[in-house]
């Protein structure tokens, strides 16, 4: 199968599906024209759908979110882009307050996409190296997805535009270029709400997601040649999260070791811990760990953000730890 | 305190909302009782409204609009059937206008499973029906704005004539997206029209400790939008200004911004007494009250007679009185269903 980058993935999955239906639209700052966003992820596509099916906005997020609710509750599908995901926080009323709970109050569906670019490690500070998925799995009305490779990027980006529910669409910018892989042409949908299973073992079970699975595959390998067999369970979704998967893991490898980019602080990884404590406890050999951030901005300076950030290393250090309890 | 002067304003209203004496739309007077018609009703359901949260027979609180019946009634007058609406809490007149049934008003009132929210939503809020053209209304003043914007820029996507309008008080015009909105909603000519009621308060604090000017339709009329002050207890000039905004904007001539100049006469929810509200001020307002002014006009004007108003208003009373009755008789949801429609 032909290898794509992640970036290369999220945008043909965009362009997929502005092709197969007239009413999705892309909307964000710099997204139109030649220019294509700050990350050129809609490049080209004003060219071939035209300015009013790739529309440049002023730097106004709250109401440019609040113009596509408007827009998706007269059917059509905006995919948003919010530049950094750090400046999704300017858009808050109108996902929080406003979208997510439209269809509960009156029953009328609100079926957008915002994709924000997320994550570190690529040495961008405060403002450009967020992970706030917590804010809005903690919101009930929205979906959230996190993709981990090209092939899921392309399939979560045209299932949560078919999806009749606001969708928030985390992208792991420092995949973009760094990460290739076998995409699917044309149709390839990734259902949402599905985990996967993406390695075998049965010493004790990684759940992880985002840019984050990268590392703990890159660990899992170090673990085998220590003879430590990590099965890899890749969320992919995180609203409605898939516990099954997680359970079914946990209950073979009786020890569970959580990772994301997010500072830890009531983090995904706190509520999957969190069940896995209430559901699974006669299966538990060890007690559940997380890995996350640290409870601080996100550095700028390398060791800084090196001492935040979780990691391949880290992953191997605290996998040794819990298998050896 | 005084009245917003807006000298400016009405020379915006002569430069871009006058038309020639010949053009301006005949009133039929059919069409002056029916304006009475839903302001009677609207008022009928505002006072029996805050009678039953008085005696104990609501349900948490509630928002009266005693004062805004014109403007609430003129605007959804003004719409086509495929326009659509994003009233607020103070805009019952609309919702009756547009069809929603005074027993599905007090439906969600008293948190029935009619109500249009079906219990989730509260008092005035969510009253959605986009089958009806409305839009419900959520609390963040002013989220309905870039909300109906979007609504807008649907219609100009498609290339459909038709138009989207919302409303916001003087307090939302002090927030952020108040501006974004305007800016964007000029920028891309969108058909659309905002009604700003400004009734002198939001909440506790008057309009000069909000802010410096009172030139709402002025600062409208910077972002380059037509904009213009109008008499909000005027039901007749509301409706002729916001008919010709929202003809403007369906031929394509933009967005509008009209400042409704009006009063709130009770307090911001059923529990405020407003004592903050100088007493001069509500006994100016209250001898410039909506349907007062409006009866004594049709009568003087010949456009109709007391006996056929006094049937309207008897008319209004019984169907509020059933409403109320259907409404207090309907079934709560079934708590089985608290987690139905989070998702579509």
């Amino acid at each position: 199968m032909r290898q794509l980058t992640y970036l290369q993935a999220i945008s043909e999955g965009i362009a997929h599906e502005m092709e197969r239906d007239p009413d999705v639209l892309v909307l964000g700052e710099d997204v139109g024209g030649e220019f294509g966003g700050a990350f050129k992820v809609t490049k080209g596509l004003a060219a071939r759908f035209g300015d009013q099916r790739v529309l440049n906005t002023p730097l106004a997020e709250q109401s440019f979110i609040g113009m596509a609710n408007g827009m998706a509750i007269m059917g059509l599908r905006p995919i948003i882009e919010v530049q950094f995901a750090d400046f999704i926080s300017t858009g808050f009323d109108s996902i929080v307050q406003s979208a997510a709970t439209i269809h509960y109050r009156f029953g009328a569906q609100v079926p957008w996409v915002i994709r924000a670019p997320s994550d570190g490690g690529i040495r961008s500070g405060p403002f450009h190296s967020q992970n706030p998925e917590a804010w809005f799995v903690h919101t009930p009305g929205l979906k959230v997805v996190a993709p981990s490779n090209p092939a899921n990027a392309k399939g979560l980006l045209c299932s949560a535009v078919r999806d009749p529910n606001p969708v928030v669409y985390f992208e792991a910018k420092p995949l973009y270029r760094s990460l290739r892989g076998p995409v699917p042409e044309g149709e390839h949908l990734t259902p949402i709400g599905e985990a996967e299973v993406v390695r075998e073992g049965h010493h004790l079970t990684i759940v992880a997601y985002g840019a984050q699975v990268t590392q703990a595959l890159s660990a899992a390998v170090t673990l085998g040649a220590e003879g430590i067999e990590a099965e890899v369970v890749d969320l992919r979704t995180l609203k409605p999260l898939d516990f099954d998967t997680v359970a079914d893991s946990v209950t073979r490898t009786s020890r569970l070791l959580v990772v994301h980019s997010a500072n830890r602080m009531v983090g995904v990884g706190a509520e999957v811990a969190a069940r896995v404590a209430e559901e699974c406890f006669d299966w538990l050999d060890a007690p559940v760990t997380r890995l996350g951030g640290l409870d601080t901005p996100v550095p700028f300076s390398p060791p800084l953000e090196d001492a935040y950030r979780p990691d391949a290393p880290k992953i191997v250090a605290a996998a040794r730890r819990l298998v050896a309890y | 305190m005084t009245t917003p002067q807006n000298p400016l304003g009405t020379e915006l209203h002569k430069a871009l909302f006058s038309k020639p004496e010949s053009d301006v739309p005949a009133l039929t007077n059919r069409f002056r009782v029916d304006l009475y018609r839903w302001m009677c009703l609207t008022r009928t359901l505002d006072d029996t409204m805050v009678t039953m949260w008085k005696q104990g027979r609501g349900l948490g609180g509630t928002f009266s609009g005693r004062g805004h019946e014109a403007i609430s009634v003129a605007m959804a007058m003004a719409l086509e059937p495929d326009d659509v609406i994003a009233p607020m809490h103070r805009d019952v007149g609309s919702y009756l206008v547009r069809g929603m049934t005074p027993a599905r008003v007090f439906g969600n009132l008293l948190g029935r499973e009619t109500g249009p929210s079906g219990g989730r939503d509260a008092n005035l809020h969510g009253m959605g029906d986009l089958s009806l053209g409305i839009v419900g209304y959520v609390s963040h003043i002013p989220q309905q704005l870039p909300l109906s914007l979007g609504v807008a820029m649907s219609f100009k996507y498609r290339g459909e004539p038709r138009v989207a309008l919302t409303v916001c008080g003087d307090g939302g015009t002090t927030t952020g997206p108040y501006h974004e909105s305007l800016n964007m909603a000029a920028l891309y000519q969108a058909p659309l029209v905002l009604i700003v009621e400004n009734n002198k308060y939001a909440y506790s604090t008057p309009l000069h400790q909000q802010m410096a000017t009172f030139a709402i339709a002025e600062r409208a009329a910077g972002y380059g939008l037509n904009a213009v002050s109008e008499d909000g207890n005027d039901v007749e000039a509301m409706y002729l200004c916001v008919k010709a905004a929202v003809e403007r904007a369906r031929e394509g001539g933009g967005a509008s911004v009209i400042e409704a100049r009006t009063m709130r006469m009770l307090g911001h929810a059923i529990h405020d007494g407003a004592e903050y509200v100088p007493k001069e001020l509500l006994e100016k307002w209250e001898a410039r009250d909506p349907l007062v002014l409006y009866r004594r006009r049709l009568l003087q004007e010949g456009r109709a007679k007391p006996a056929q108003l006094e049937e309207i208003e008897a008319w209004a009373q019984a169907e509020i009185e059933q409403a109320v009755a259907e409404a207090e008789a309907a079934p709560f949801p079934d708590p089985g269903t608290v987690t139905d429609r989070v998702y579509a």
